[in-house]
Order: C-alpha cells, then structure tokens, then sequence
C-alpha cells in the first residue's frame, strides 16, 4: 500500500487518458481554435504597435519585438494552466470522468499523467498557431523561434503540474480564482513580459528570476524569438526541467491523496 | 474456476473514513453465476463496498478477494475482468452513444475493429441503435442507464457490479432495465448490485444481504428471508387495546408499528378469522409478507427514505 502511493504507475494507459481529451478538443474545434489565433491579433496591435509607438525601443529591441516571445509564454501559462485547474477539475469533481477511468484497468496516476500531457499538449496547440500569427507579423526571428515549439510542450507541462495541485486541494470551483489571481495573474505583469525585469527594485528581481516559472519561460521564448542566447537561456532551461518533473510527480502524489479514500 | 469457488470472498471487510465506520465487518461470498444482491437504506454502506470490490478504493480491515486474488493488490487484473455500473451516470457529454463506448473499450485495450462490432451489438441488446449518433445530453434517464450497462459490458466482463442500477427511473425504465438483468442472468452472468428498492431485490436475486449502518443484518434468498423473519403473510389489524388483548391470547407474534399491528404468519386466514370472531378488530388486512417487513421487523424503520 504505502509503496503505491509513491510510485506512480505508469504505461501507456496515459495516453488513452491523453488521447479521450483530445477527441473532446476536436469535436468542438470551432470554439477552441479562435482565441488563440484573435488573442495576439489584439495584444500586438494594441500593445506592440499602440503603446509601442510611445515606448520605442527596449534594450535597442522594437517594442512590439519585445513582446512578442512574452505572448507566447503568456499563452503557454494560461492554455495548461487553466486546463488543468478548471477544466480538470470539472472531469474530476462534476462529469465524474475520472471515476469513470478508474473503473477500468486504468490506474488512477495514470489518468492524471494524461491529464498533465493534456495539458501541456494544449500549451502547444495554442503556442503554435500564436506563433505562426507571430512570424505571419513578422515580429520573431526564424529559424530559432521553431523551437519554442517542442519547448511549449516542456513548460506546458510544468504549468500542467502546478496547475494539478491547485486542483488536488482545492475545496471547490471558486477556490480555484485564488491561484489564478494571486499567482498567474502577477506573474502575467511581473515576468519580464511588458517590461524588462531589471526596472524592478532588486529584491523583487531577484524574487522573479529565482521563483516565478513564467520569467523563465519568458527568458527562454525571447531568447529564441530574439535569436539571442544568453547565459540566463540555460538557467531558465535546467530550472524549468527540474521543476516540471517535481511537479509532476507531486501533483500525481496530491491527486491520489485526494481521490484515492 | 469451479463453482464452489467464490468470485467474490469478503472476511469482516471494514472501512473507515476518519472515525466514522461506513462498513463494519461484513462477510459475504458471491458465487459464479449469481445474482448477489446488496439491499439496505441510503447510507447503509452498499456504495463503499462496491468501491472496495471495484479496486478503486482500499479496504480498512479484513480480506476481500475478487477471482481469489487480494482485491488490494491485483486492481489492473481484477478491474480488466470487471464490468462497472456506477451509482452516479458518468458518461461522457461531449461524446455520442457510439463514442462513449469506444472511447471506453480503448480504456480496455480492446483493438479497434473488435470493439466497433462489440458496440453495435451491445447497442442493440440496450435497445438504444436508433441514439447511436446522438449526444448524451439528447437522452432520456433511463436511456443514459442503459448506456452505462452498456458500457459495464464491453469487456465480456466476467463479473458485473451495478451500483443503484435504477436509481431515479420512473418504472416504465426501470422494468426495462430488469428485462436486461434478467437475460444477463440467464446467460450465466455473475451479477452483484445494490439497490434500496426492495421490489428490485426480491425479483432479481437469487441471493442477498441486507445492509444497514455498515452492517450486514441477514443473507439469504428473498424468499428464505421473508418465511424465516415474518412468515409467509402479514395480518395487519388496527392498533387498539382490545386488539392487542386478544392476540397476546391468541399466542402469536406480532408487533407494532404506529397504529398499525402486524401480525407474522404462515396462516393468514386463521389469524384474521380469528382476530375477527373475537376481538373486533376494525379493518383487518391480509398481504404476502416482503423483504420490506423483514427490514422492518430487523431495524424498526422503513426502508424508503
Ligand atoms: N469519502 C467519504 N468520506 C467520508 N464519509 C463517507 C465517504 N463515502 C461515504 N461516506 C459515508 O459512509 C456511509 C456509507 O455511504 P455509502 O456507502 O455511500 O452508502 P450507500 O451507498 O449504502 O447509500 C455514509 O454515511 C456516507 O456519508
Ligand atoms: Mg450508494
């Protein structure tokens, strides 16, 4: 007993978890497909072009150009973050899904390991088509910017854990606003995503590199989009694997927690 | 397997939620090919012990054993030879009939062609190939319960658990889903549910325990049940002091619920003939006794929430 709880029980059986929401996610593309590709539209217009006209140039960079990698981590956080929150939480607590799963020879880490691919999997659904609208603007360097493409899947699913703990504790629905204020929402303003972190004061800085997933993600994106690999691009790397596997395994371990009575 | 083999072993299985005891020492055996019955009021324990059967939820005490393999240790075996009918509908909304029990069979591992005949054959035995292509939220209760036996089948299972099989059904559903029950059972099914509806019980089961407060109270089959706890008729007379007078002078056993006297019996028309030559009884009313009046007499309350 002690011993399963600890080791997650891995196989393929993930991927038919995986494979259930993708079909639901297809069935209704209409409405999926839309944001991702409106969304950026709207910031780079806005922002990029709009205020950009009055704020120039970041580090010798076209403001628009700064953003830009930011939307795309912006939209990495959010697509697995909320999918793995609400969305989760939803299959689990009132469709029951996850119930339904567990009836059969699926094991109950398995149905959350597809769940968290699911989630990152969404993170690079979204990712890809704001990038295309990216280089369509021509606002990202090619070819290195490509490669935010397997790296949204890699921060997605980071988000994807994190977000699965939320949702392993929460007592309810609402309670799951709480993270998505007071976490992605401050994180979504204090990355280095609209202003270069160095403006803060220094103990915030220094907060934001060492503790906030999105400033390294942020990091990683414009230093692809930039074509500009800095020093922090493999910090940022190594801190975003490590954590993604923690999270991993800690959201599977507070899942079974919570269902498994 | 042979058929003194259990299918299910269960040896004083308890579970505990904190300290609260959902299920106190329970011992059961299910054999192949039977129809086991789980009978008892909301909160009795009958889902929790389900669960434990199911291998989705760890037992606290005692041994539970699923095809003779510890029901702990052996869940992908033993769920892989399940087939599971839960108390709560659980399908999926976004899916259509057909795509609720594919995506299901895949649960299973279950290549894809064989499953695609499998549904359409068990689409057909639930009556629901006309909803094939319709979406979960287009079909009616009963419907949706049909679907999840449906679902409950797609591996051949070679034991089915049904929680509540009927819950919320107007009859006309429910009487349908019997029908189902009833061939599953005549094609040598191992069946074992639970339900609070005590007409459920007594046409389905050839076995059965009836549960209350975690424990279990009396097993066996519905009829042994009725003759051995109330006798094969109940005599109902209105509850007054002359009445009582004379039944405890007619020397049978009887007992009181509100303003009613039942009396237990294996000879109605004595009792009642006797009740009205001598004690003047008011209305008097002779019935079959029912598992019911075995709750009844066991807990002194109804059965019915
Ligand atoms: N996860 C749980 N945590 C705490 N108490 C529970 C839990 N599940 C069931 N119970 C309690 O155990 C008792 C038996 O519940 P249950 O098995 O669902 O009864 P039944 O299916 O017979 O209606 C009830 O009092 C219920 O409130
Ligand atoms: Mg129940």
């Amino acid at each position: 007993m002690a011993q399963s709880v600890y080791i997650p029980r891995l196989t393929r059986g993930a991927l038919k978890v995986w494979r259930r929401n993708w079909d639901v996610f297809f069935k209704t593309y209409q409405v999926n497909f839309l944001p991702p590709f409106i969304e950026p539209i709207l910031y780079l217009l806005a922002i990029g072009f709009g205020l950009g006209m009055f704020v120039g140039e970041i580090d010798g960079v076209p403001y628009v150009e700064f953003i830009a990698p930011a939307l795309v981590a912006i939209s990495i956080m959010n697509s697995a973050f909320f999918e793995c929150t609400y969305s989760s939480f939803v299959r689990m607590y009132y469709q029951k899904t996850f119930d339904a799963m567990i009836a059969t020879p699926l094991a109950l880490d398995e149905v959350i390991a597809g769940e968290l691919l699911w989630g990152a999997t969404r993170s690079f659904i979204y990712s890809s088509v704001m990038l295309a609208v990216l280089i369509a603007f021509g606002v990202v360097d090619l070819p290195l910017s490509l490669f935010i493409l397997p790296f949204s899947f890699l921060a997605g699913l980071l988000f994807a854990g994190i977000a699965m703990c939320f949702t392993a504790i929460t007592p309810g629905i609402d309670a799951l606003n709480y993270p998505s204020f007071l976490f992605i929402t401050p994180m979504f303003l204090f990355s280095g995503t609209f202003f270069p972190l160095d403006v803060l004061p220094g103990g915030l800085q220094i907060f934001a590199r060492g503790f906030l997933p999105l400033t390294q993600v942020v990091t990683v994106t414009r230093s692809l989009t930039l074509s500009d690999l800095s020093p922090y691009f493999l910090y940022s790397i190594g801190w975003i694997s490590v954590l993604t596997v923690l999270f991993f395994f800690v959201s599977i371990h507070l899942m079974k927690r919570r269902l498994i009575v | 397997m042979d058929a003194t083999t259990p299918i299910i072993d269960a040896q004083d299985l308890s579970k505990t939620f904190g300290s609260f005891v959902a299920v106190n020492n329970i011992s059961f055996s299910v054999f192949p090919g039977e129809v086991f019955g789980f009978l008892g009021p909301n909160g009795a324990g009958k889902t929790t012990t389900m669960k434990m059967i199911q291998c989705v939820s760890p037992k606290s005490g005692g041994s539970l054993k699923v095809f003779g393999r510890e029901a702990g240790i052996y869940q992908r075996s033993i769920k892989k030879r399940l087939g599971v009918v839960p108390q709560e509908t659980n399908l999926d909304t976004e899916f259509t009939c057909f795509e609720n029990l594919l995506v299901y069979s895949r649960y299973f591992g279950i290549p894809k062609q064989e499953a695609t005949g499998r549904i359409e054959e068990l689409l057909r035995f639930v009556q629901l190939e006309e909803k094939r292509d319709v979406l979960i939220e287009r079909l009616s209760g009963g419907m949706k319960r049909r679907l999840v036996l449906a679902r409950a089948l797609i591996n051949n299972p070679d034991l089915l658990v049904l929680d509540e099989p009927t819950i919320g059904l107007d009859p006309q559903a429910r009487h349908l889903i019997w029908e189902k029950l009833k061939v599953l059972q005549a094609q040598g099914n191992t069946i074992v549910f639970t339900t609070h509806y005590l007409e459920e019980a007594e046409r389905l089961c050839n076995r059965l325990v009836i549960m209350d407060e975690g424990k279990i109270l009396v097993e066996g089959s519905p009829a042994d049940l009725v003759s051995g706890h109330v006798g094969s008729d109940i005599v109902e007379a209105e509850h007054t002091p002359e009445v009582i007078a004379c039944i405890e002078n007619m020397g049978v056993s009887y007992e009181v619920f509100g303003d009613m006297v039942q009396i237990f019996t294996d000879n109605p028309r004595e009792v009642a003939k006797s009740l009205f030559d001598t004690c003047n009884p008011g209305h008097v009313f002779a019935r079959r006794g029912s598992l019911e009046d075995v709750f009844l007499k066991l807990t002194g309350r109804a059965l019915k929430d």
